[in-house]
């Protein structure tokens, strides 16, 4: 069996966990000590495997590594991978997203950062490019920050070179030209800390996911709201009915299999525990019109909440669910998430996980 | 001139593992001048005390000769002939 890497970004450094089977796990010694680690990219496209990490001082800074020998080693750029050009008068706060492009587009890789801003890199995340089209764009003034910071903290890249991002606050955007222009697409998703009716844009969507079967169809776990589209973000039904809550941040499609998704939800924006403080995972198999609950293996006691990148998927057949609580605790899925085991506990809050099958 | 530089231990490794150096500035210099000779043989050094913009990082502080540079001129602080200059973190993080 191949090995599966999992990599474990929490508020006080990097932990990568090995596996033969996804059922036990060889945990290493922690990467980048005493440092947030909010966003892994792990890129396995052209056979290998280039690990990426957006990691945060609070003393020093952000800046973006990368090893492509599992973590023995890390490089960065010396004038560093994600700098903002001179004449925004911006600087980095946070790097909150590393996203592989696609097999048909090697080297690209899409980072979202604090504050709001979409980079692409064509050399494997060594070095990026603002998207000035969403910088320069007219709605910025009124784009917020949500309580973690003004972020782009969802890049999606579809299989045609759409690519949709979220944002706190400002919702989903869309490009259809490569980052060029960027046209805002929340219309059916609520923004209920606003008065009047929903507005154009201004929503807190905590993260979207695309359709494994239709790159058209997209799910977003909203500040408040599940939803579905079915046309490429112009329009969003809720797809809440039958959950336990309407809040959470997670958002997780299954790579293989169209239909399929995973929540994790809280009971709500002023309560953010799981429901009757038991921890589980909701999984849909038909787009979110019916729900399952799937909590073999996960406490029955958890008070702590799962952030909006802290669970993830991995490519395996079956697919791996993963999921780590800002009480640090880290579990992990065979079989889609019918079961679960633990991986580690009592590490630092879990902020990102990421979990590739190696090639 | 010559001025004595002082530099965290946390960023030795960006820095060849030297937490202090003589460094060779021309007068009249500035901490500016002074992090803007450093960032040239140091490059990640400079990314981690200044962010794009060249302003230094909230949580990174400076003291020319025992006084903390925002208390003074902030990066435009002279910096005199024979001075120490120290490079330290603050008190921050959980």
């Amino acid at each position: 069996m191949a090995t599966t890497l999992l990599a474990i970004g929490t508020r006080k450094g990097l932990w990568l966990a090995t596996s033969e089977d996804r059922r036990s796990w060889s945990l290493s010694a922690p990467h980048f000590l005493m440092t947030e680690v909010p966003s892994i990219g792990i890129d396995t496209r052209d056979g290998r495997t280039r690990l990426m990490v957006g990691v945060r001082s609070e003393h020093f800074g952000p800046t973006v590594l990368h090893s492509d020998d599992l973590g023995a080693t890390w490089d960065e750029p010396a004038g560093g991978a994600i700098r903002f050009p001179a004449d925004t008068g911006a600087a980095v706060e946070r790097i909150w997203q590393l996203r592989p492009d696609s097999a048909d587009r090697p080297g690209v890789v899409w980072a979202g950062c604090e504050p709001i801003s979409v980079w692409r890199s064509d050399d494997g995340g060594e070095h990026f490019e603002l998207c000035r089209g969403l910088w320069d764009h007219p709605h910025r003034s009124e784009w917020g920050a949500g309580y973690g910071g003004a972020a782009a903290h969802s890049v999606v890249p579809g299989p045609d070179g759409t690519v949709h991002v979220a944002m706190s606050t400002g919702g989903v955007y869309r490009t259809r030209d490569g980052g060029a222009s960027w046209q805002p697409r929340n219309s059916g998703i609520s923004a209920y800390f606003m008065p009047g009716p929903a507005p154009e844009f201004g929503q807190c969507v905590h993260k979207i996911a695309r359709d494994a079967a239709d790159p058209r169809r997209l799910y977003a776990q909203n500040h408040h709201g599940v939803y579905r589209s079915d046309d490429d973000g112009d329009s969003w039904t809720s797809i809440a009915d039958g959950l336990p809550a309407d809040f959470g941040f997670v958002m997780l499609a299954d790579p293989r299999r169209g239909g399929r998704i995973w929540v994790v939800p809280l009971v709500a924006d002023g309560e953010r525990i799981p429901p009757d403080g038991e921890l589980a995972v909701h999984r849909s198999d038909d787009a979110g019109s019916s729900w399952r609950r799937l909590d073999a293996g996960l406490p029955t006691h958890e008070y702590n909440a799962v952030l909006r990148d802290a669970a993830c998927v991995d490519a395996g057949d079956p697919v791996g669910v993963y999921v780590g609580t800002r009480g640090g605790e880290v579990y992990a899925s065979a079989d889609e998430g019918e079961s679960f085991s633990t991986v580690t506990s009592h590490l630092p809050d879990v902020l990102c996980v990421r979990a590739a099958v190696l090639p | 001139m010559t001025v004595r530089v002082l530099l965290p231990r946390l960023l030795a490794d960006t820095t060849g593992g030297r937490t202090s150096m003589s460094l060779d500035l021309p007068e009249p210099a500035t901490v500016r001048a002074l992090l803007d000779v450093l960032a040239t043989e140091h490059p990640v050094f400079d990314r981690r005390v200044r962010d794009e913009t060249g302003a230094l990082r909230r949580h990174v502080n400076v003291y020319v000769d025992g006084e903390e540079v925002r208390r003074l001129s902030g990066l435009v602080t002279p910096v005199p002939a024979g001075a120490e200059v120290m490079v330290v973190q603050s008190v921050a993080g959980g």
